[in-house]
């Protein structure tokens, strides 16, 4: 997006000639100014999903589970007695692309007061992260930065950063990925709404004074990265977590002696958006009064004012015989609170200077932005890359030298190097620490230590570049399973879509099909989208990101203390693999998309990814919630990034034990494809020793669901694995016969591997 | 049957005086939440100053803080010999206050660090490590970017002449290793003392682990110890 003084004002701030000619139409004059700026703001894409909303229609989002869905500030799900989690996850990608550290803390900011104004306590985070290779200077600098960032917002405000993932792959150098998800706790009869209703109801913002800074951060937002985007730094707002944290504590007071009608965020587009997205959810209008907006500077034109991202601001709508308590409130923690306008029953966001309107606009014009339904066509170049996926042989190295080398892959490696700098803990709700299980638990105290709820985010871009309806249904598959492998029940989605240029046929063609195979396992799966966020433009001179939704799934386990992570916590105990232990019939699709593809090939990822079997999953995951209610799990861990054999070297390595295994023969796959293919609906269970095994053993007879035994955990120091077939491999060279071995050392130190300076067990 | 009263001071920003209220009501305590305005701490038992970013850790880790209205009254109450604990940013600002000798300084690795230590009782005759038996190990989590303490060599000369030091960084079996200082703390300090003892600052949080399903109880001896119990912690 180029910036041209000559080019009309209406497309300087991202608005088409036919966006414009309909808005001057249906308000039957040209808007001035100011009125052109909040069009602009409220029809960017950002705001106004304009290109996407049809095509979200597709997610399932009802279920007895879901109490608020898609439309407000977060999705609310109901827990039981009287617990309800409110959960969302919003992108940060173009701020940390230009500011890594402030793009991320503003991220992590918004999303809290999402969370905030549902009246919920805001009690965990994740962050769900893509960068370009650690060895790449400015990639290292984004990522650190974003680290940074989070840890500086998310550990001041005292909400503990508790899980997510991190993947490298060059395409998002130019263009990094920063979602981050928050999840409140409500008591189900304080869940508010962000809506105005209630003529005569007053509108008081609360917290920072408005500043000139952000102003069109959401058509910044929406648009692609060009050389120009530098010179954009000052679309990026700038964070204040102390702040932060006091509206925190302000509005859950506010909450919790019941005085607020509604609430609502301030984010994107400032007050131009939630004055006008509560009066449309109230049916109403809104008069507002720009000189009672406490401002940071002198001069500040409406429009400036009415565009400001200043952040760590709330709109509250109360009666008016509450602004005094409310007011008290504030003033206790120590916040301004304002009243700046009033909700009105004509149904118009009227602007007032000193009492002059100065715009005036009917609310449903602005939030009801035009939807497209944009071309879409089969990418061509899934033409040649769904020709069948081999991998190199000749000269690759034995299998031992393979695993660490896997290990030490920066997306599969320890994450510590991130997690550390994130306090895990404050509330003291965490269950599993950060790396030593497949999902986030936070246990309850409210319900008594009993109830703990799991939560995992994940999504594979290189899977959805090859193939996004798979792509898709996997990445819910694999939220869902890792949430089932703590031991809890996933209950509900949310999501980010991060793809390009919805306005290229073969971007929005991607954006179909990812949404489709979602929304086929989220049916299967019983787990509801509740809300999520779009990001598109994630576009750069080299190109448009991989396709990368991503997911985050909330889980339910009913009796905390029976959760467990993926370390084995004893020597002698039974290690099985369950679910689809066959994998598929075509070798190919194990390696497309693979690590080991990436780590051998040398070029992008290459075949059709194996599907996964929606049935066979919901069966599994249904049969692992089993086992953990009978007592007789002791660690499970997915198989995914690396395949069977990281799995198991991540769980050796989590309990300090040592493992004797055999990779058993699966179908037609080589030796090789079982060891480090990767394919879904696969899950490593250690059970419990004694009679817990034996009711675990005679569960699994009785299921129908595939499982093998892979051996035992040992006292050794060592992992021992044995592939038969494995004598010689395909081109009869580098055989490292049935059995190869690491030590626990070699695995530690490949795995804590310092993934910026690749130097060994530095992390 | 309460244990005692203890206050929890609540600044702007601290963040972990719910945590400690929560862990103190677990243990049999009645938590009372001080607002840090309050003039006067009456009534309690013991006072606690918990973790978090008062004023947002601006200018200082708890150069601010200090200035509250209530710490002239937990100055106060600490000189007439009352419990005080400062946990983290609790520990910053007894330092900045002058209720504590010495510094904390931003780590060594001049990053936030999250993580599992083990510290060593080192005097076990203070109001918060009373029920702990001398050379006790405990493993507690560190939160925090700016824990390095530091002092000047003939203060740091006093505190350990005096027994001072209360907490001290070593590795699970109790041997002080290079590796298993954290932050770069001078003489693996992870906590001390004013020299009557009661008057206590550690930058490791006991509060975040007092019940099994959380990562352990090694926090609880300290608490409990306000009271007296003598509970034995393995």
């Amino acid at each position: 997006m180029q910036e041209h003084e000559d080019q009309p004002a209406w497309r300087r701030q991202g608005l088409t000639d036919a966006e414009y000619a309909r808005i001057v139409e249906l308000l039957g004059r040209e808007p001035n100014e100011l009125e052109l700026g909040m069009f602009a703001v409220l029809w960017s894409e950002h705001c106004g999903y304009k290109h996407s909303k049809l095509a979200l229609r597709r997610f399932p989002t009802q279920g007895p589970q879901v109490l608020v869905g898609p439309g407000e500030n977060a999705g609310v799900v109901d827990i039981g007695e009287k617990f309800a989690v409110a959960f969302r996850m919003e992108s940060h990608n173009h701020p940390c692309a230009i500011e890594p550290y402030q793009g991320a803390a503003t991220g992590v900011g918004g999303i809290i007061r999402d969370i905030l104004a549902m009246g919920a306590r805001p009690i965990a985070l994740l962050d769900s992260l893509r960068f370009g290779p650690p060895s790449d200077a400015r990639s290292a600098h984004i990522a650190q930065g974003v680290v940074e960032g989070i840890a500086g917002y998310g550990n001041c405000v005292g909400v503990p950063t508790v899980g997510g993932e991190i993947a490298f792959d060059p395409v998002y150098a130019a263009n990094p990925l920063c979602n981050v998800m928050c999840v409140g706790l409500i008591d189900k009869e304080r869940l508010t709404r962000a809506a105005a209703s209630g003529v005569g109801n007053v509108c008081i913002l609360v917290g920072q004074h408005t500043g000139r800074d952000g102003i069109h951060g959401a058509t910044f937002a929406s648009g692609e990265l060009d050389a120009e985007s530098e010179s954009r730094r000052p679309s990026v707002q700038v964070g204040d977590p102390f702040m932060g944290k006091l509206l925190i504590e302000a509005c859950l007071e506010i909450v919790r002696q019941g005085l607020a009608v509604g609430i609502q965020d301030m984010g994107a587009a400032g007050l131009t958006s939630s004055l006008a997205e509560t009066a449309a959810r109230g049916g109403t209008g809104v008069d507002v009064e720009i000189a009672a907006v406490p401002q940071r500077e002198p001069g500040m034109t409406p429009y400036e004012v009415m565009l400001s991202e200043s952040q760590e601001r709330m709109l509250v709508i109360a009666r008016p015989e509450n602004v005094e308590a409310i007011t008290t409130i504030c003033r206790h923690f120590g916040l301004n609170a304002a009243v700046i306008g009033r909700v009105t029953e004509d149904g118009l966001l009227t602007v007032r200077l000193h009492g002059e309107v100065v715009g005036q606009v009917p609310v449903r014009l602005l939030t009801e932005a035009p939807t497209y339904q944009p071309a879409a066509r089969e990418p061509a170049y899934l033409r040649s890359t769904r020709a069948p996926a081999s991998l190199p042989v000749a000269g690759a190295p034995g299998e031992a030298d393979l695993l660490l080398q896997l290990l030490r892959r920066p997306t599969i490696a320890s994450k510590a190097w991130a997690y550390r700098r994130f306090d895990h803990q404050v509330q003291v709700r965490t269950l599993l620490l950060p790396g030593a299980a497949d999902a986030a638990v936070l246990v309850l105290r409210e319900s008594g230590m009993r109830k703990a709820i799991a939560l995992a985010t994940d999504g594979n871009g290189r899977l959805c570049y090859l193939d996004a309806r798979r792509g898709g249904r996997l990445a819910v598959a694999e939220a869902a399973r890792n949430v089932a492998c703590v031991g809890a029940r996933p209950l509900a989605m949310t999501n980010c879509l991060n793809f390009g240029n919805p306005e290229d046929p073969e971007i929005f063609w991607q954006f179909q099909e990812a949404i489709a195979g979602m929304s086929e396992a989220a049916e299967a799966l019983q787990t509801p989208v509740t809300g999520g966020n779009v990001s598109f433009y994630n576009e750069s001179e080299k190109g448009a990101i991989y396709p990368t939704p991503v997911v985050g799934m909330l889980g339910l386990a009913e009796r905390a203390e029976l959760c467990r992570g993926i370390a084995p916590p004893a020597a002698g105990l039974e290690v099985l693999l369950l679910g689809d232990v066959q994998g598929p019939a075509d070798e190919s699709e194990v390696w497309a998309g693979s690590e080991l593809q990436a780590l051998l090939s040398g070029t992008g990822p290459q075949g059709v990814p194996a599907d996964v079997d929606l049935r066979l999953e919901k069966q599994l995951q249904d049969l692992l919630l089993e086992l953990y209610e009978a007592g007789a799990v002791a660690a499970a861990h997915d198989v995914s990034e690396g395949g069977l054999a990281v799995a198991l070297a991540e769980m050796a390595l989590a309990g300090g034990v040592g493992l004797d295994v055999t990779i058993p023969p699966a179908g037609w796959l080589s030796p090789r494809a079982r060891a480090f293919g990767e394919w879904p609906s696969r899950v490593v269970v250690v059970l419990n020793p004694g009679e817990a095994a034996a009711r675990a053993l005679a569960l699994l007879r009785g299921s129908g669901l595939p499982w093998v035994r892979l051996g035992q955990t040992t006292a050794a120091a060592e992992l021992q694995f044995e592939i038969p077939g494995a004598c010689t491999d395909a081109a009869g060279e580098s055989a490292s016969g049935p059995v190869f071995r690491v030590t626990l050392e070699a695995v530690k130190r490949s795995y804590y591997s310092d993934p910026f300076t690749s130097a060994e067990g530095e992390v | 049957m309460s244990r005692g009263r203890v206050g929890v001071v609540i600044f702007p920003g601290s963040n972990c005086d719910q945590d400690c209220i929560w862990a103190l009501e677990q243990l049999g305590f009645e938590a009372v939440p001080i607002w840090h305005q309050s003039l006067r701490l009456s009534g309690l038992d013991g006072v606690i100053l918990p973790g978090g970013f008062s004023y947002g850790d601006y200018l200082r880790a708890g150069a601010i803080a200090r200035f509250s209205p209530v710490m002239q009254a937990v100055a106060a109450w600490a000189k007439k010999g009352m419990p005080v604990l400062g946990i983290c940013n609790g520990f910053q600002i007894l330092c900045e206050a002058g209720l504590l000798p010495g510094a904390l300084l931003p780590n060594l690795s001049r990053r936030f660090q999250c993580e599992e230590v083990y510290v060593r009782v080192e005097n076990t005759a203070t109001a918060f490590t009373r029920s702990a038996s001398p050379g006790m190990i405990l493993r507690l989590p560190i939160a925090h970017a700016q824990g390095r303490f530091f002092a000047p060599p003939a203060v740091l000369a006093e505190l350990e002449r005096n027994g001072q030091v209360v907490f001290r960084y070593t590795s699970a079996d109790g041997t002080r290793r290079p590796e298993s200082n954290p932050n770069g703390s001078v003489n693996d300090i992870a906590g001390i003392c004013n020299r009557e003892g009661n008057v206590v600052g550690m930058m490791p949080h006991p509060e975040r682990v007092v019940h099994p399903l959380l990562g352990g109880e090694d926090g609880r001896v300290i608490l409990l110890s306000l009271a007296g119990v003598l509970e034995r912690v393995l």
